[in-house]
């Protein structure tokens, strides 16, 4: 070398001088890595070639070792594969009825939030991407990954993966790009932890850890608490699962606030491939739709075991209107009202058969007294509804229903005649409650004995639901 | 009387040079395996292979100007891998080309003591300088922990006897 340089001296001189000029000009310039793509921002020419000559070599490297890795587990190596089906399906069996109970719990979530016009983002679409290298130092958290300008990744995109938040995108090259670590000192998430709901700034720490910092000192919090991300960066989507808390302390160099120390929810030394987070949408959530009324015998035929078909029960409930219309013992005393009101409908024959009370006279009748109604599972209307339409009673059957426990006694036996205490308003019988969605399954109508039905207060079902579980012979 | 010289008598130090496929592809090998190792084992990031080939080439080459020129580029090259200002790296690497050459020329540094001794030296220094310069000129968050740079140095000095035991085969006498 040294011969080259005292033989080639001049050229020697000219070439250092000309070099250095060329990394100095490279270490200030900025220039846009792709043209086509403005919006990648501008990085110093000396990153650009030198991400040029590295990322295309661990591409290589790291797709072929996957195709070799993928060759061997997919093809070769299938120990335990049936093994490990078998858990799978039962895995899933379980996700299955879990996703179930969690549907419902979702709907209303959604429900309550329409309710509160809150406004939700959603991840509308992401680009799976392979980290390929990193910087390789321990001053400078970085990850690049094998995907660009060219894929739509763009700066400040947030990275993912289903176990939590990686980083976000700070330099995109054609074919590459850098993530910028969230347990880099730079860097910076707005977090909330799920419990105590404490917003603060999630910060990476010299030593390579995490802890969320601007929370003040006499909050309290818990270690193994949840932190998810706040939405309030503009980067990261709210709700992104974060990390958890390991511990809270005073923090000293901010005086009145704490520091706490969180382990990120993704192991960000064993990244293989990650998400990168193109699109969020912004929407409003949608309420879904209350359901429909349900009868109470329709619910009862859904339930009870005895009671398979729907079109029999109607027919019962035919015949009980039939025999209770051949008695026309007494007057009608009052008018039972329908629910809910068919709209613009004229006033359609009511059920005779444990038809409300008279609220003018208390005559007594085979209504059990009843609370008020908030949080009804099931709705009332059963007293006062009309039978299907395909099952009206005929002709000449009472237009309004007569609450003559006489009336009634031929066509329901009632197991114990009960009077309405006569400090109970009349409403609570004769006004309907309004109808809330079915209950979940566990411990609600369906294992319930009619008569338990009947006297289980919360249930709040009129007396003649359980005139008609006895009429459709259950036990 | 003959008198034995000391080994690291001025006339038994040897030059040696590269072939340009070497002094090219050593250093780009290793910031090459520098930056993808540590994505996928992050315990990696604790070696500093740019330097260690820095250290390498300069005592190996022992001429002042060339140590820093190879510290230089290869730091530059380094620096720009990282999301940090250009010259990090560039700087401390110069400095450590620079002292490594010197010494290069006044002591013998092909036993594995000297190797790792001298390593374990610069690595202290080129941490040392990074420090000062980030934390002083860039304004960079950093943390001096000794204990770890101990550590550090102490596997990167290791790892130093291994390696250059390695490259000695692609020294060519000058």
């Amino acid at each position: 070398m040294e011969n080259f340089l005292a033989r080639y001296r001049n050229a020697s001189v000219l070439v250092v001088v000309l070099l250095a000029q060329v990394i100095a000009l490279a270490t200030q310039v900025k220039r846009s890595p792709d043209p086509r793509h403005p919006e990648a921002g501008s990085v110093r020419l000396i990153r650009l070639w030198a991400v040029s000559a590295i990322t295309p070599l661990e591409k290589a490297l790291v797709n072929t070792s996957g195709w070799m890795q993928a060759g061997w587990a997919n093809y070769a190596y299938l120990r335990g594969v049936r093994e490990q089906n078998r858990a799978l399906r039962a895995e899933l069996d379980r996700m299955r009825l879990a996703q179930v109970r969690l549907s419902e719990d979702a709907a209303q979530a959604r429900r309550l939030q329409a309710l509160l016009d809150f406004k939700q983002q959603f991840v509308s679409q992401t680009v799976a991407a392979q980290v390929i290298g990193s910087s390789g130092s321990e001053q400078s958290r970085l990850l690049y990954l094998d995907k660009g300008t060219g894929n739509g990744i763009a700066l400040d995109m947030p990275v993912i993966t289903p176990e939590g938040i990686v980083g976000k995108v700070i330099r995109v090259f054609p074919s590459a790009s850098q993530v910028l670590e969230i347990t880099d000192p730079s860097s910076g998430v707005g977090v909330i932890l799920e419990k105590s709901r404490l917003l603060g700034i999630l910060k990476g720490t010299p030593g390579g850890q995490t802890e969320v910092q601007y929370v003040m000192a006499d909050e309290k919090v818990d270690a193994g608490e949840r932190v998810l991300t706040s939405g309030g960066d503009s980067v990261f989507p709210k709700g992104l699962p974060v990390g958890i808390v390991q511990r809270a302390v005073f923090d000293r160099e901010r005086d009145p606030f704490l520091k706490i120390q969180v382990k990120p929810a993704t192991d960000l030394g064993r990244l293989e491939e990650v998400l990168v987070i193109t699109r969020v949408a912004e929407r409003q959530p949608e309420a879904p739709e209350l359901p429909t009324r349900m009868r109470a015998a329709d619910i009862l035929a859904q339930r009870l075991p005895g009671v398979k078909n729907k079109p029999e029960a109607a027919a019962t409930m035919a015949a009980i209107w039939r025999a209770s219309a051949r008695q026309k013992s007494a007057p009608p005393k009052a008018q039972a009202k329908p629910w809910p009101p068919p709209a613009g409908a004229a006033p359609e024959p009511a059920p005779a058969a444990g038809s409300t009370a008279s609220p003018a006279t208390g005559a007594p009748s085979e209504t059990l007294p009843q609370r008020p109604a908030a949080g009804s599972t099931v709705s009332p209307a059963i007293a006062s509804n009309p039978p299907p339409a395909g099952n009206q009673p005929p002709a000449g059957s009472p237009a309004t229903a007569t609450a003559s426990p006489k009336a009634n006694q031929p066509a329901v036996k009632p197991p114990a005649k009960k009077q309405i205490p006569p400090q109970l308003p009349p409403q609570s019988l004769a006004t309907p409650i309004p109808a809330a969605p079915p209950a979940p399954s566990r411990g609600g109508l369906a294992n319930q004995h009619p008569r338990a039905l009947q006297r289980a207060p919360s249930m709040k079902l009129t007396a003649s639901a359980g005139a008609l579980g006895r009429a459709l012979g259950t036990p | 009387v003959s008198v034995a010289l000391p080994s690291s008598s001025r006339e038994e130090i040897e030059v040696y040079r590269f072939s340009t496929l070497a002094a090219v592809g050593i250093p780009l090998l290793a910031l090459f395996v520098q930056a993808f190792l540590p994505s996928r084992a992050r315990w990696f990031a604790i070696f500093d292979l740019p330097l260690l080939v820095t250290v390498f080439f300069a005592v190996a080459r022992r001429s002042p100007a060339i140590g820093l020129l190879t510290g230089a580029i290869i730091g530059i090259l380094q620096d720009s891998l990282t999301h940090q200002p250009v010259g990090l790296y560039g700087i401390a690497k110069t400095l450590v080309g620079y002292g490594a050459s010197s010494i290069g020329a006044r002591i013998d540094v092909e036993n594995p003591g000297s190797r790792l001794l001298l390593t374990f030296g610069f690595y202290l220094i080129h941490q040392a300088i990074y420090f000062l310069i980030a934390r002083h000129m860039a304004r960079l968050a950093l943390e001096w922990r000794f204990g770890h740079m101990l550590a550090a140095a102490l596997a990167n000095g290791l790892l130093a006897v291994a390696l250059f035991a390695v490259l000695d085969r692609a020294k060519q006498r000058a």
